[in-house]
């Protein structure tokens, strides 16, 4: 049962996703610098309680196995805990990201009580100063308390979740040995230049040193989950876990708070907008949408054609090429033979004008920093 | 969490998809994830699939074998219901 001989398969797209995002909202108490989707400000729009609630309706009708639930910071929504246990009652298994700010021991203990519940608190450094640079000021030590609590109420393996960027690319073992401290599982995410993380991607994405690191670390820890995120490195040789395809349309989706559907979690723009599922419901949008229809059709390998590693990382990440100017049928900016950066260099006079702005914003005008964090217990850094 | 099974597979003794797993039809079979493990697992073979769903309906996994498979590709499919079984999909 290979994975890889039903790539064909997949790339034509699945009759319900495998792994469906959906942001319950744009609101967040932190401004992290790379958030993917401009999260700050919770957007008036945003889905209703019953209309949340018909959602997981519908996911369950579809038989989505599990949701990947964000934000914003999903725990920020006061029905959070009544969407996560509609969801669960349906079958439908929840994987929620959170910064950790309000997950206490009291909502520690409501997770721990929850079936087919799986948590991960996100944290971009080993120690308070990586992690804070890109987090904000008090958010490591939010994260380590969220943690605490978790482990405390014996929710099980939780998961810490890592965007790989070039100042904690060197920290991975650190990571690894804090989630062996907890019992819990490292899962790493590739840095993508969109939403606020266009602004800081050229100083923060690894270098194509650190990404040759980064493939044989993750090669040699087949349990470091990645969620499919680094196929881009599986030109260098042996494929990494996962489908190694992009899933945009076809495996994968994203649904915002206001129930628009993007063809994935990176891509939050008008171009990779399919429909809303206020509007026509969300399996209609899955089947029918020219967007998705589109992205199922077979791609040309275009500049990458002439490439022997074609077949081992399929041109990458559409979400990056798009946001850094590059087409689809160019190689991924992080290509490791170098393709990317030659063909963002050719685009340099024209790129940074011309560069797709990732849209809606929902970022706060002015950052605000957490309250002073209390002493924690047990720490480790 | 529920891992993978203890016992040892035995096709002269009943077995059904796991209370966990769901199963969702697709254009090359089915998708199976177990809820429990959160291991989703590809069934691309029409013939294997059909076994699965109607294992339950027979007394024995060699019942089911002998029902809907033939004779030269018993042993095939009765090795792909062990590994499911030792991943967790099957149980008594």
């Amino acid at each position: 049962m290979s994975e890889s001989s039903l790539r064909p398969r997949f790339e034509r797209g699945l009759a319900a996703p495998i792994c469906l995002t959906w942001e319950l909202t744009y609101a967040c108490n932190l401004a992290c610098i790379h958030c993917l989707s401009s999260s700050g400000r919770r957007d008036p729009r945003e889905l209703t309680t019953l209309e949340a609630t018909s959602l997981i309706d519908e996911i369950a009708d579809m038989q989505i196995f599990y949701v990947n639930i964000g934000g914003g910071e999903p725990m920020i929504r006061r029905d959070f805990f009544d969407l996560v246990e509609h969801c669960v009652a349906r079958r439908v298994g929840v994987k929620f990201s959170t910064n950790g700010t309000r997950l206490d021991r009291a909502a520690a203990r409501r997770l721990a009580a929850t079936n087919y519940l799986d948590v991960q608190v996100s944290l971009d450094g080993a120690d308070v100063a990586t992690n804070d640079q890109v987090r904000g000021v008090g958010s490591y030590d939010a994260a380590r308390r969220a943690m605490d609590n978790l482990a405390g109420e014996n929710f099980g393996p939780f998961k810490i979740s890592v965007v790989v960027t070039r100042e904690n690319v060197a920290q991975l073992d650190q990571f690894a040995s804090l989630a062996l401290h907890y019992g819990a599982q490292l899962r790493l995410t590739r840095l993508r230049p969109s939403g606020r993380g266009a602004d800081v991607w050229h100083e923060l994405r690894p270098t194509l040193e650190q990404g040759r690191w980064l493939y044989r670390w993750l090669l040699d820890r087949p349990e470091v989950l990645t969620g499919d995120s680094f196929f881009h490195l599986s030109a260098l040789g042996a494929p990494l876990e996962g489908l190694n395809l992009c899933g945009a349309g076809r495996v994968v989706c994203l649904i915002d708070p206001v129930g628009d559907v993007y063809a994935c979690p990176f891509v939050i723009h008008e171009q990779f907008l399919a429909g809303n599922v206020r509007e026509s419901g969300f399996s209609t949008v899955w089947r029918d949408s020219e967007l998705f229809r589109s992205l199922r059709q077979p791609g040309s390998a275009g500049a990458c054609a002439s490439c022997g590693s074609f077949d081992a990382c399929r041109g990458g990440c559409m979400a990056a090429k798009f946001f850094t100017g590059l087409e689809r049928t160019d190689p991924d900016p992080e290509c490791v033979f170098g393709h990317g950066e030659a063909a963002m260099a050719a685009l340099a006079p024209v790129a940074l004008s011309l560069r797709p702005v990732p849209a809606p914003t929902h970022s706060r005008r002015v950052a605000v920093a957490l309250p002073a964090p209390r002493e924690r217990r047990g720490t480790l850094r | 969490m529920p891992a993978s099974q203890t016992v040892d597979f035995d096709p002269s003794r009943h077995a059904r998809l796991s209370d966990q797993v769901s199963l969702r039809d697709e254009e090359f079979g089915a998708l199976a994830y177990h809820h429990g493990t959160r291991r989703l697992v590809f069934i691309k073979s029409p013939k294997l699939l059909a076994l699965l769903r109607h294992l339950d309906d027979f007394d024995t996994v060699g019942d089911a074998l002998a029902a809907s498979v033939e004779l030269d590709e018993r042993a095939s499919y009765g090795a792909a219901l062990g590994a499911l079984w030792r991943s967790g999909l099957l149980g008594e």
